[in-house]
């Protein structure tokens, strides 16, 4: 309907109501009553005329839009008319409604997207699983696949299409016109990965069968590396580049998407290339992840009970060897994820903690406002207007917060997810976390969701009571917003619940993060120097050129002006578990054949490696420069080691049998005191063979460096010292101890700052609900107040009054909070080292530190009541 | 909203529109004759809201079912705006009157059984 034609019909429906009435008037009055009577018999008989008219118009009309238009009006200039209220209104909105989204933005891009594969649903990893209850105390164990299982998996079942492998590795990436020589990461993938998994190469091709073996010489490149090493040129398809020294052919470089198992990844060579070709043989060697994808006409089950069967089979042959009994499946995200599911899930919970907190102290300042404007809605509810309307309006006033809260708060979270990506590591998936429609959606949903929360509670309870009931009430009649008062009580309760709750799980994260921190790793961490290199076997291709460069090194750097001691290892303490091998003991009864072998982890030292990081010698000996490559073979043990196998006996002269090491005996000639191989984690076993033997390590050997001042001055000097030796050779990862140990808390200090922040950020928001609430509370009785004192009430009895008012709702809140909290603890347990969830040092402090900021809350209005002037507040009335 | 007494029903939710229709089944009729005609045929009982009244008189105008006109008074001289039934609207008229009809007997079916047997 055009405007003119609104304002016509509005005019005819005024006509056709004013003939009516007056035809009642002139009826009346033919009745014989007065003309001043008539009127208002007429008036009585027919109703609010405008309000009729405003409802016949309402047929005609687009309603639902009219009015919506109206309620927007209203509800912007009542906002507009008490901007401080507004204000914090939508700050509160904006930041519960920004952390909320971002949180959801990277759980949906890490946990919950399926990864950018053909028909993604049908692809899963499968590991082995030992029965072992020992090997079993971390939780279920996902053990890594041995070649020998992956091929007998592939070729002997048939409940999947294919199944590929892939591993780790690590290449020295040499310029062929002098650029620096650099270490990649790389993995090893079987020739039918990218084609199960449905990617092709951007560039080139991916692998074909025949070059899947041991002499296999085909590369691709990550997008990545062929950005930033090749500049991009697709030229590099053809050509060759040297990885460790050896010649490989480019054969295809994969698309930039392509981030898959991680996005530090910089080359893919086929699975079997670079193994010696026995490696392949062995069931347990376990180094490789599986990817299978199920066939279209086959149950999950059938397909892995086959492959169960075919490993419990292989297991039943190789009973003395780390032969797994069982498979395990898992979804190829709950791999990715898999370290960060847990904080995710929890900061998730937090977040919506915090979210529900601000919602409740939007109602809050609702219910104050609502309670002002209690003459007002009731004048207006007198006037004709009708509860929904009244309703109505006071939602669309939550919901502008809601939406002005949400527009700054999608802005806010737009730089705080980029912020979380950045300094949180091992994120999976990166590149696909970023808001997008569904995160559009999931922000609408929840300014709507907020809206109501905040909206509907104040708005019911407002209107509730009849336009008489509003007009009657006086300030003196305090019993009018009793229940109104209940109402802010309650939520304040509710709100100081949630409060509670995160604060008692930040205490938990926060003290096991100073527990990890203080964790002593059993090595000096202070002014100690590390660095990586990792001999190709190419050219340092038997022991004694190995042994000549690492021992011209060590002794280099000892004579450096700075350098206490050196010292050379495969890995350091907090460097992670590294590689593990079984191994006997020829002096013991031989094991039982159904058992599984004992195990420890593996290790390279030279004489000084121990001196080094000062762990200290319990029994025996350190190496010397005499436990070399033909020589002799010995081994030093840690002591836990000595403890376990070896209860009430001498270890030194006994001897250690180790399969995959030449199949020899290692006498024992020391042993050491026990480090941790990663902060958090229990000690293990381990076996320390001397550096000297000469073979080349997997993953490279670590140089150690302790020094007189701050270690990484020395740093540049000795990357020259090497580049010297060895120009073609790359160094890695140049750290302190302290960065090892920094690196190996992972995201603990993260999740631990992130959920106090909440906390932190809750309290505040429960403060200020508690002050609201008592002042308001304080208002409504001040002529109260002014009566009991009018009548002798001393001042302070006045403050324990309002205090007892204010914080009865905090006591509740807090019983009900800890309650829950004893309850909600169990998802974080997993999470904690070395505090127990329902720890009373962490309980005791939340209460204390609650009770403490809602005193002070509730002293200030308390404080003001008792200022009272009684002659002042009695003629206020 | 005013409370009724007893004696007095507002009109049934669904039934005005029907009554409506019925009454203008004499003759066109402008709003307050409408009203006035369903109060007084039922002896006072059914009473009429001006403001439920006048949004149906439009809701079936604008169905098509009445039109109207602004029209001279026989007995007055002015004006008055005179609603008129339609075809459309005597349709339904039968319509509704025969819902109603159904409506009303299966109430009665369950409120007096023994009635219905004997």
């Amino acid at each position: 309907m055009r405007w003119w034609q609104i304002r016509k019909r509005d005019a005819d429906v005024e006509r056709e109501l004013q003939s009516d009435l007056d035809l009642e008037e002139e009826e009346q009055r033919e009745r014989g009553v007065s003309p001043e009577e008539a009127r208002h018999a007429a008036r009585r008989a027919f109703g609010n005329p405008t309000l009729i008219s405003e409802q016949t118009r309402a047929v005609w009309s687009w309603n639902g839009l009219e009015n919506l238009f109206r309620d927007l009006r209203i509800s912007l200039r009542t906002l507009f008319r008490s901007p401080g209220f507004s204000m914090i209104a939508v700050l509160v909105m904006a930041s519960c409604i920004g952390a909320t989204t971002s949180l959801f933005t990277v759980v949906r891009s890490v946990l919950l997207k399926p990864l950018p594969f053909r028909d993604p649903d049908r692809l899963l990893m499968i590991y082995e699983h030992f029965r072992d209850a020992s090997m079993n105390t971390q939780g279920f164990n996902y053990n890594p696949v041995s070649p020998a299982d992956y091929y007998d998996w592939r070729t002997q079942t048939h409940g999947f299409e294919d199944m590929a492998a892939w591993r780790y590795w690590q290449f020295n990436l040499t310029g062929e016109r002098g650029e620096l020589p650099e270490l990649v990461s790389a993995r090893g993938g079987s020739w039918n990965l990218f084609p199960l998994l449905g990617v092709y190469a951007a560039i080139g091709r991916t692998f074909i069968e025949s070059e899947d073996r041991a002499d296999g010489n085909a590369v691709i490149l990550t997008w990545s590396l062929f950005e930033r090493r090749f500049g991009g040129d697709p030229s590099i398809v053809g050509m060759q580049i040297h990885l460790d020294g050896k010649p490989y052919t480019v054969v295809g470089v994969l698309p930039k998407w392509f981030t898959y198992p991680d996005a530090k990844v910089q080359v893919w060579v086929p699975y079997a290339s670079g193994l010696p070709p026995e490696i392949l043989t062995h069931h347990d060697f376990h180094f490789s992840r599986v990817i299978a994808r199920l066939r279209l006409d086959v149950s999950l089950a059938n397909a892995l009970s086959q492959v169960e069967a075919v490993q419990y089979g292989q297991h039943l042959q190789n009973l003395n060897a780390p032969v797994a009994e069982d498979v395990a499946p898992k979804t190829l995200i709950e791999d990715l994820a898999h370290d960060v599911k847990k904080p995710l899930i929890i900061l998730l919970c937090a977040v919506g903690c915090l979210l529900l907190i601000g919602c409740l102290n939007v109602a809050n300042l609702m219910v104050a406002r609502s309670a002002a404007r209690q003459k007002e809605i009731g004048v207006r509810s007198a006037l004709g207007a009708g509860r929904m309307t009244l309703i109505r309006e006071q939602l669309m006033e939550s919901l502008l917060v809601s939406i002005a809260g949400g527009v700054i708060g999608v802005l806010l979270s737009l730089a705080a997810t980029n912020w979380l990506v950045g300094t949180w590591m091992d994120l999976p998936n990166v590149q696909s976390i970023r808001a997008d429609g569904v995160v559009l959606a999931f922000v609408c949903a929840l300014i709507f969701a907020s809206s109501l929360l905040a909206g509907l509670l104040p708005a019911i309870s407002s209107t509730s009571k009849g336009a008489i009931a509003a007009l009657q009430a006086s300030s003196r009649n305090a019993a009018g917003s009793l229940s109104r008062t209940a109402l802010r009580k309650t939520l304040l309760t509710v709100e100081i619940a949630a409060t509670v709750v995160l604060l008692i799980a930040a205490g938990l994260l926060l003290k096991s993060f100073w527990r990890l921190r203080t964790t002593d790793v059993g090595c000096a961490t202070d002014n100690v120097l590390t660095m990586g290199y990792s001999l190709p076997a190419k050219k340092y291709d038997s022991p004694q050129k190995v042994n000549a460069f690492n021992e011209t090194l060590l002794e280099q750097v000892r004579t450096m002006p700075g350098v206490r001691s050196a010292g050379l290892g495969s890995m350091v303490p907090g460097a992670g578990a590294g590689e593990d091998d079984a191994f006997t003991i020829p002096e013991h009864p031989p094991i039982a054949p159904s058992t599984a072998l004992p195990d420890a982890l593996y290790r390279t030292a030279d004489p000084g490696y121990f001196s080094a990081l000062q762990i200290p010698l319990l029994k025996g000996r350190f190496f010397t420069s005499a436990d070399r490559a033909g020589r002799s073979k010995t081994v030093i043990i840690n002591r836990l080691l000595a403890q376990q196998y070896f209860p009430g006996e001498n270890p030194l002269g006994k001897h250690l049998h180790v399969v995959p090491y030449g199949n020899a005996d290692y006498e024992i000639v020391g042993i050491v005191a026990d480090t941790l191989y990663q902060v958090g984690q229990p000690d293990k076993a381990t076996m320390y063979f001397p550096v000297l033997n000469g073979g080349s390590v997997v993953g490279g050997l670590t140089l150690v460096l302790r020094t007189a001042a701050d270690p990484l001055t020395i740093s540049v000097p000795v990357q020259k010292l090497i580049a010297e030796l060895d120009p073609q050779l790359p160094v890695s990862d140049v750290l302190t101890m302290q960065q090892i140990i920094e690196r190996s808390l992972g995201n603990a200090s993260l999740s631990a700052s992130l959920v106090f922040g909440f906390a932190v950020l809750s309290l505040m928001l429960a403060s200020v609900g508690l002050y609201g609430v008592l002042s308001y509370l304080m208002t409504q009785r001040t002529g109260e107040i002014g009566i009991r004192m009018a009548l002798g009430a001393r001042r302070e009895q006045v403050v324990r009054l309002m205090l007892g008012d204010g914080l009865r709702p905090v006591l509740y809140g807090l019983v009900l909070g800890l309650v829950v909290s004893a309850g909600t603890v169990r998802l974080i347990q997993s999470m904690l080292y070395g505090t127990r969830p329902l720890d009373p040092a962490v309980f005791a402090a939340v209460a204390a530190t609650l009770l403490a900021t809602a005193a002070l809350a509730c002293l200030v209005p308390a404080w003001r009541a008792s200022r009272i002037d009684p002659m002042q507040a009695l003629r206020a009335e | 909203m005013a409370k009724h007494t007893r004696q007095r029903a507002n009109v049934l939710q669904g039934t005005l529109d029907m009554l409506i229709l019925r009454t203008l089944l004499y003759g066109p009729a402008h709003g307050h004759e409408i009203g006035k005609h369903i109060q007084r045929t039922t002896n006072d009982f059914l009473q009429m809201q001006h403001g439920s009244l006048y949004p149906a008189l439009h809701r079936l105008e604008m169905r098509g079912w009445v039109v109207s006109k602004w029209e001279m008074a026989k007995d007055r001289n002015r004006e008055f705006k005179y609603y008129r039934l339609t075809d459309k609207g005597r349709k339904q008229l039968a319509v509704e009157e025969s819902q109603w009809k159904r409506m009303a007997e299966a109430v009665a079916r369950i409120m007096w059984p023994a009635a219905k047997e004997g």
